[in-house]
Order: structure tokens, then sequence, then C-alpha cells
């Protein structure tokens, strides 16, 4: 099985272990990706803010190679996920948008290459039957909260989301992994996004009433498919911690670190030094690592 | 945050409804003012008018209160609203559709912050293809002017080696820049047919 890999900005930066863990995982499963030549920015929030032709062509770009690749694409971050569908979509069922895609990309571009999430790409296309004899570790019950966020489910038209309201896609991952999904009422919730720069406190707050809706339902781990929402809980739960004056204390991983791990892949290989609320001692509780 | 007073005896401009709906790809005028968008807002206690407002005061054409008004910079984007109107209304693309004519119409940005927040972006992507977070995020301090804030957050970042220090240039920047200067010409020439 092979995709053309699109991995975004985050992914050289923020989200390095994002990145890490998705090609790690990726080998061990025989999942082919190969990278987009010479990809360019999907242009996220800040160009459909400002234009919306902007906003399709600078996906286009990148797309247009996947099409000459003759590859789906797999987005792992979620905006990008978000925009390269969105994308795909306006050009096949607006032939004005194509036309002007095509005028301001300098190239013809049609759309015949689909784009994927990578959660879509590992737990349906790739398949669970086909994840679970991999599996070297069970989670032993880990209790985990799968936050999806907007840009993964909404807008359903354009995403396929299972359920936009109650998704379960990395649900079930976590459950064939041998972990415990809760019930829990923030799975859709916002994060604020790229709010975290410009509107520092009001990121705070959405990260407060997620992170306590997961403590609630007594999660002990968050598991993620986002840049923006890794960093808004993680890098951002001490701040939060201390303007709001509770205490979550919950490790925040990218979901291809937990199947990593439940995969028998060492803890370097999926960048887990790299996160803000301790991700490791969850794990040593298990004898996961 | 206390909620803006409506004016709607002030500056109606019935052709607005028009403009906004071609703009947004969608029938605002379908709304029927349930309130659902506002109720699912993630964001909507720091707005000054709520989304299901700005809806309302699209359909009466009350052009410079919404195109000067906060709400529509601090949007999120996340489409819980568009979701979950029970009219169909893509409140989201109405939002991106209202922050587009601000721009064109030369609106002074009520979220400073936020509209030189994308700038930044943009003009990082035209110039090398790929955002590079880091350089990002020091020219914004430096333009808004607080260098120095977040440092607990930005400090930890660079030791787990977050902040890749040097920027990726692709090879297609050429491209980027011709780009980016035919989705400013078409811009231009928005702004001069629209004859106001
Ligand atoms: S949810 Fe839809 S119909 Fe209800 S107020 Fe908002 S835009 Fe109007
Ligand atoms: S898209 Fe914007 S207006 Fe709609 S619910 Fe999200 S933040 Fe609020």
């Amino acid at each position: 099985m092979k995709y053309a890999y699109f991995p975004g900005c985050s992914l050289s930066g923020t989200a390095r272990e994002y990145d890490r863990s998705t090609r790690a995982v990726a080998r061990v499963l025989g999942l082919e990706l190969e990278e987009i030549p010479d990809w360019s920015c999907c242009g996220a929030t800040s160009a459909h803010a400002t234009e919306k032709l902007l906003s399709l062509a600078l996906p286009a770009r990148s797309l247009a190679r996947a099409d000459e690749m003759g590859l789906d694409v797999v987005a792992p971050c979620a905006a990008c996920f978000n925009r390269l569908r969105t994308t795909v979509h306006a050009v096949r069922s607006d032939w004005k948008v194509r036309q002007e895609v095509g005028e301001v990309l300098g190239q013809e571009y049609a759309a015949r290459s689909d784009a994927y999430a990578l959660p879509d790409v590992i737990v349906n296309r790739y398949g669970l039957d086909n994840i679970v004899p991999h599996l070297k570790r069970s989670l032993d019950g880990l209790k985990v909260a799968c936050y999806y966020g907007c840009l993964l489910v909404r807008p359903s038209a354009i995403t396929a989301s299972d359920d936009p309201e109650d998704p379960q896609t990395l649900d079930r991952l976590v459950r064939a992994l041998g972990g415990e999904p809760v019930v829990w009422p923030a799975k859709t919730e916002c994060c604020g996004a790229s709010l975290s720069i410009t509107r520092t406190r009001v990121v705070w707050q959405l990260a407060a009433q997620i992170l306590t809706a997961a403590q609630r339902a007594g999660a002990e781990a968050i598991a993620v498919a986002c840049p923006f929402c890794q960093s808004n809980l993680d890098m951002r739960q001490v701040q939060a911690q201390k303007w709001s004056g509770r205490r979550w204390n919950i490790p925040v991983y990218y979901f291809t670190q937990l199947l990593g791990v439940a995969l028998g892949l060492p803890p370097g290989e999926l960048g887990l030094e790299s996160h803000f609320v301790d991700p490791l001692g969850v794990l040593r509780q298990k004898a996961l690592v | 945050m206390s909620k803006a007073v409506l004016h709607l005896s002030e500056g109606m401009e019935p052709g607005f409804l028009r403009e906004v709906e071609v703009e947004a790809g969608t029938r605002v005028s379908l709304c029927y003012q349930c309130g659902k968008c506002a109720a699912s807002c993630p964001v909507s206690f720091v707005m000054d008018l709520e989304p299901y407002q700005v809806m309302r005061l699209v359909q009466l054409g009350a052009r410079d209160e919404v195109l000067r008004s906060r709400t529509i910079w601090l949007c999120a984007s996340c489409t819980a609203c568009s979701e979950r109107c029970p009219r169909e209304v893509d409140v989201a693309a109405t939002m991106d559709a209202l922050r587009v004519l601000a721009r064109r119409a030369g609106y002074r940005p009520a979220e400073g912050q936020i509209a030189l927040f994308h700038g930044i972006f943009l003009d990082n992507v035209r110039d090398a293809g790929r955002l590079h977070e880091l350089g990002l995020m020091v020219r914004y301090k430096l333009k808004s002017g607080g260098l120095f804030s977040d440092l607990d957050v930005g400090l930890p970042m660079m030791r787990h080696g977050k902040l890749k220090p040097v920027p990726h240039r692709i090879r297609g920047t050429d491209q980027m820049r011709a780009l980016f200067a035919r989705v400013r010409a078409r811009e231009a020439a928005a702004k001069g047919g629209e004859g106001r």
C-alpha cells in the first residue's frame, strides 16, 4: 500500500515527533510513504481568512504533484488534510473553480488524486485487521481520551467523517491496541488553533475546558492527530494550569506514538522525549517502556 | 466582555447581503435566528457580536457594523456552526467572506494582531514556499511588541528541537511568487470593479 506523503510545515518543527512516529509506524506496517517532491505550505487558516482562491491554489500546487505521481495523498496534520481535501472537492465540483485555480497556479490541475487523513488511512484503509498481527504489546487498559478537534471531522460533507459529533476512528484503534477509550464530551471541541499565538488566553480557557473534561472522564492520556491540538493541550497545559489554578498533568500523545509503543518501537524512535507533560510516567506504570 | 449594542437604523446597504452570499457561496438569507451557531461557538465568549447576530446584520445590510466587528477576526474557523446549522447556512464560510470583504474595503481590522499574524504567515509562505515557525513567531512578536512574552513555552521548545533554526526554501519559489502575484492582481481587479 503506497501513498504520496504530505508532511506539512509543522512536522519539521513543533510537531517533529509526529513525523518521526508516523514514518516509524509506517515502516513497521509496510505502508509506503513517498514524500511529494518540493511540496509547499497548504496556506492553513491564514490563506482562507485572506482570499478564497489563494486558499485553493496553495494546496493545489502540491496536489498537482501527487497527480503526477499517480498516488493518493495522506496528510498527518489535520489542518493540512482539511485544506487539501477542501481543494480536491472544490476543483472537482466546480468547473469555474478548476479553471481559476489552474490560471493562478500557472498549470492545469484536475484533482485526480484523493486526499486522506492519516487516522483514516491507518485505521480504515490499511485496516485494524492488518495491524493486529504486528502488535507486540498491549496498552493494558490505558484510559485514553481520543481528541479529534475540528479539522479532522468538520465539515463532514468534505471530510467524510464517520460521525461529526461522536467520531470513532481513533477510539477503535485505541481499543484494538488494548487501551480503553473513554466516553467524554469534548472530542470535537475546538482548541483555538492559531489563536494560540495571537490570543493566548482564549486558548488557555479552551484547553482548560478540554483537559477538565478528559480528567473527569478518567482519562490517563489524550490521543490526537493534529499539531495544533497537541501543542495547545501539551505545551500550553502548564500555563493553563497556572492561569486556572487547576491541575491535570495529562500526557498528550500523537496517536502514532501510542500505536508505535504497541508495535514495540522504542521511545527514542517515536520522539517521546520532546513533550512538555511527562509522557513516560504513565507508560512506565504499564511497563510499556 | 460586554456585547455591542446594534444600531440597525444606520448605514443599511441592501446590496450587502447579495455581496456576502456570492463571496461566501452560501445563503445567509435562510438564517432564522435560532442561535445554534452561537451556542456551538467556542469563542463566542470573547466576540462583540455573536455569530447569529452577524447573520442578522448581514441580512439587514448593516455593512459597517459587521465589517468593523471583532467577531470576524476572532472566529477560529472550527466550523461547528456550519455543521450544526438547521438551515444549512455555512456560517464559517460567511466569516471568511466577511474578513475578505473587510480587507478589500480597506477596513482596519478590529483585531489587528490576528490580521498581522495572517499577513506575516502568508509573506513567509510566498517567499520560502514553506512556513518557518520560528521565523513567524519572532517576526510576529517583534511587530506586535511582545518579544519576551511566552518564553516559558519558547525556551523549552528550543531545547526539545521543536523550533527549527534554519528555514527550508523550496525549489519552486518562483512559482510561489507568481501565484501570489496573480491572486493579488485579481484582488485589485475585484476592488476596482466594486465601483463604490
Ligand atoms: S444556526 Fe443557522 S439558522 Fe440558526 S442562527 Fe445560526 S445561522 Fe441562523
Ligand atoms: S467557525 Fe467561527 S463562528 Fe463558527 S463556531 Fe467556529 S469559531 Fe464560532
